[in-house]
C-alpha cells in the first residue's frame, strides 16, 4: 500500500474544492497592512479570521519591545528551558503571568498546543481520568492519546452530562482530571464553568480551563472566563496562549500548585523543544502589560461585536447563539461553505471556513473573529459583503432583505 | 437487560444514515470502512449509546472497535463492568 493511500478520500475532495476557486488551506498573505487587513491575490482584503482580539500585532510598544529584545539578546535562544535557553526574560514573563492571575507558579511554553499537550499529558497517569469537553480543541484531544488514562468525553457546556460521568466514576480510585475551554472556537460559545466547578468539588476532582480565546477577552481585567465567573480560587489549572490576545505565539499554564514546578523535569514538550526567541517573550510581556492597563481596548472589542453580530442577525443570518468576538455563521453545507468562503474572499473579506469533522454537530460554518483594532466601516463593510453574497448566492430570498 | 443480539440491532439501526450503496448493516459490518461516516459521526454515535445504555465508553477502546460486534461488545462490557 502507497504511503498516503489512506488519505485519498481526502486528497480529492481538496482537489474538486480548488478546481472551484481559492484554496481555503491554502490563503497566502502577500502583504499585511494592518492588523485588520492584508493584501491578497493582489486584491485589499479585510481580515475577518484572524485571532487578533486586541489587534496588538502592530502595537507600537509591542513591536519596539520585541526589536530590542532582538537586538540585545540575538534571534533565538536555540536551547531547550531546561538548558541554555532559559533567559531572565522568560522567568520574568512567567512571573507577569503568575502575578496577573494572582497564582503562586507560571510556566511558558513554545507553543499554545505544546502547553495543552504538556500540561494535560503529565497531569494524567495511568488509572486517572481525562474528563474532557467533547467540543475540546484538536490540543486537547492530543494529549489524551499521549497519555495512559482513561478518557471520558461529555456532552458539549453540559453540566449535567458532566455529572453523570463524574459519578460513575465515583468510586474509582485514581485521579480524575475535567478539561473544559473558557471560550469555544468554533461557535465562540463560552463553558457554564460556574457549575463545572461545582462538580469538581462535588467528585473532589481536578479542573484545567483553556482560555486561548478568552483571555483579554473576558473578565474586567481580561483575566479570562475564570475572573468573569468568579471562580479565579477554584480553578487548579488555566492554560492559555499567546497567539490570540497577545499577538504572537507561545503557551502558558498557571497554578497555585505547591509541586506545580516539578513539571519542569518531566514534562516532555517543555524539556525537548527550543524556547521561544527574546523578540516574542518581550513583545508578549509588553501586551499582558497592555492588557492589564487597557480595559478601553476590551471595550472597543465588545463595541465591534455589537456592530459585527447585531448586523449579521438583522441581515437574516444565523448564528452562533453566543454573541462575542468569535462570531459563526451557519451554512447550508459543506460545498455552499466552501463557495461561499470563495466568494467572500474575492470580494475582499478573509474569514475562517470550518467544515466537519473540526465542527460541532456536523455543521459547516464560516467563522468571523472581531479585532479591537476594527473600524466600523470595515464592520459594516463586512455585513454588506456577506448580505449581497448572501442573496447572490440564493441563501436569502428576497423578502428578508432589512431596510437600510 | 438488552443481550448482545439487541444491542447489535440497535447499532445497526444508529447506523443506517450512513449505509454506502445500500448494503445491509451486520454484526461483522466494519464501522470506518464500510460506511460513510466520520470520525465525529462515530463519536457522536458512541455518545447517543453511552446515553441509551447508561454507561461511559472510554475513548481508549475507539481504536478497537471495527466492527458492529465489536462495539455492541464494548457497550455490553461497560454495562456489565458498572
Amino acid at each position: 500500500m502507497g504511503l498516503f493511500d489512506r488519505f485519498q478520500t481526502l486528497i480529492d475532495a481538496h482537489a474538486r474544492v480548488t478546481h472551484e476557486g481559492a484554496d481555503p488551506f491554502g490563503v497566502k498573505m502577500d502583504r499585511l497592512v494592518s492588523s485588520t487587513e492584508a493584501i491578497v491575490n493582489g486584491r485589499h482584503t479585510i481580515l475577518a479570521g484572524t485571532n487578533n482580539y486586541l489587534g496588538l500585532t502592530f502595537d507600537d510598544a509591542c513591536i519596539a519591545a520585541a526589536t530590542e529584545a532582538t537586538q540585545q539578546l540575538g534571534t533565538g535562544t536555540t536551547g531547550s528551558r531546561i538548558a541554555n535557553g532559559s533567559y531572565g526574560t522568560h522567568k520574568h514573563l512567567e512571573q507577569a503571568l503568575a502575578d496577573f492571575y494572582g497564582k503562586k507558579h507560571g510556566m511558558v511554553f513554545t507553543t499554545g498546543y505544546q502547553a495543552n499537550l504538556g500540561v494535560i499529558s503529565t497531569l494524567a497517569g495511568p488509572g486517572d481520568y481525562l474528563v474532557i469537553d467533547a467540543d475540546s480543541h484538536a490540543s486537547i484531544y492530543d494529549a489524551c492519546r499521549m497519555t495512559q488514562a482513561t478518557i471520558i468525553r461529555f456532552r458539549h457546556n453540559d453540566p449535567a452530562d458532566l455529572d453523570k460521568r463524574m459519578a460513575r466514576l465515583a468510586h474509582e480510585p485514581g485521579n480524575k482530571i475535567i478539561v473544559v475551554e473558557g471560550i469555544y472556537s468554533m461557535l465562540g460559545d463560552q463553558a457554564p464553568l460556574k457549575e463545572f466547578v461545582a462538580i469538581k468539588k462535588k467528585y473532589d476532582a481536578y479542573i484545567v480551563v483553556d482560555e486561548a480565546h478568552s483571555l483579554g477577552v473576558l473578565g474586567e481585567n481580561g483575566r479570562g472566563l475564570v475572573e468573569s465567573d468568579g471562580v479565579e480560587d477554584d480553578v487548579d489549572f488555566v492554560v492559555g496562549t499567546f497567539s490570540k490576545s497577545l499577538g504572537a505565539i507561545g503557551g502558558f499554564c498557571v497554578s497555585n500548585h505547591d509541586d506545580f514546578d516539578v513539571l519542569r523535569l518531566v514534562c516532555r514538550p517543555y524539556m525537548f523543544t527550543a524556547s521561544l526567541p527574546p523578540s516574542i517573550v518581550a513583545s508578549v510581556t509588553k501586551a499582558l502589560e497592555i492588557t492589564r492597563s487597557r480595559p478601553d481596548l476590551r471595550q472597543r472589542l465588545w463595541d465591534n461585536v455589537d456592530t459585527l453580530y447585531d448586523g449579521l442577525a438583522a441581515q437574516g443570518f444565523t448564528l452562533g447563539q453566543q454573541k462575542g468576538p468569535v462570531v459563526a455563521i451557519y451554512m447550508p453545507g459543506t460545498e455552499a461553505a466552501i463557495r461561499f468562503w470563495q466568494l467572500l474572499l474575492e470580494a475582499g473579506v478573509y474569514v475562517n471556513l470550518a467544515l466537519p469533522p473540526a465542527t460541532p454537530l456536523g455543521t459547516a460554518l464560516l467563522r468571523c473573529s472581531v479585532c479591537a483594532a476594527h473600524s466600523k466601516e470595515q464592520l459594516e463593510k463586512i455585513v454588506e459583503v456577506f448580505t449581497n453574497l448572501a442573496y447572490e448566492f440564493g441563501l436569502f430570498e428576497e423578502p428578508k432583505r432589512a431596510v437600510a | 437487560m438488552s443481550n448482545l443480539t439487541d444491542i447489535i440491532a440497535d447499532i445497526a439501526q444508529h447506523l443506517e444514515p450512513f449505509r454506502k450503496d445500500g448494503a445491509p448493516i451486520t454484526a461483522d459490518t466494519n464501522i470506518g470502512r464500510d460506511l460513510n461516516v466520520d470520525s465525529l459521526a462515530i463519536m457522536d454515535l458512541l455518545m447517543a449509546l453511552e446515553d441509551k445504555y447508561n454507561v461511559s465508553i472510554p475513548l481508549n477502546l475507539v481504536p478497537d472497535i471495527q466492527t458492529v460486534q465489536d462495539l455492541a461488545r464494548t457497550v455490553s462490557q461497560m454495562k456489565e463492568a458498572a
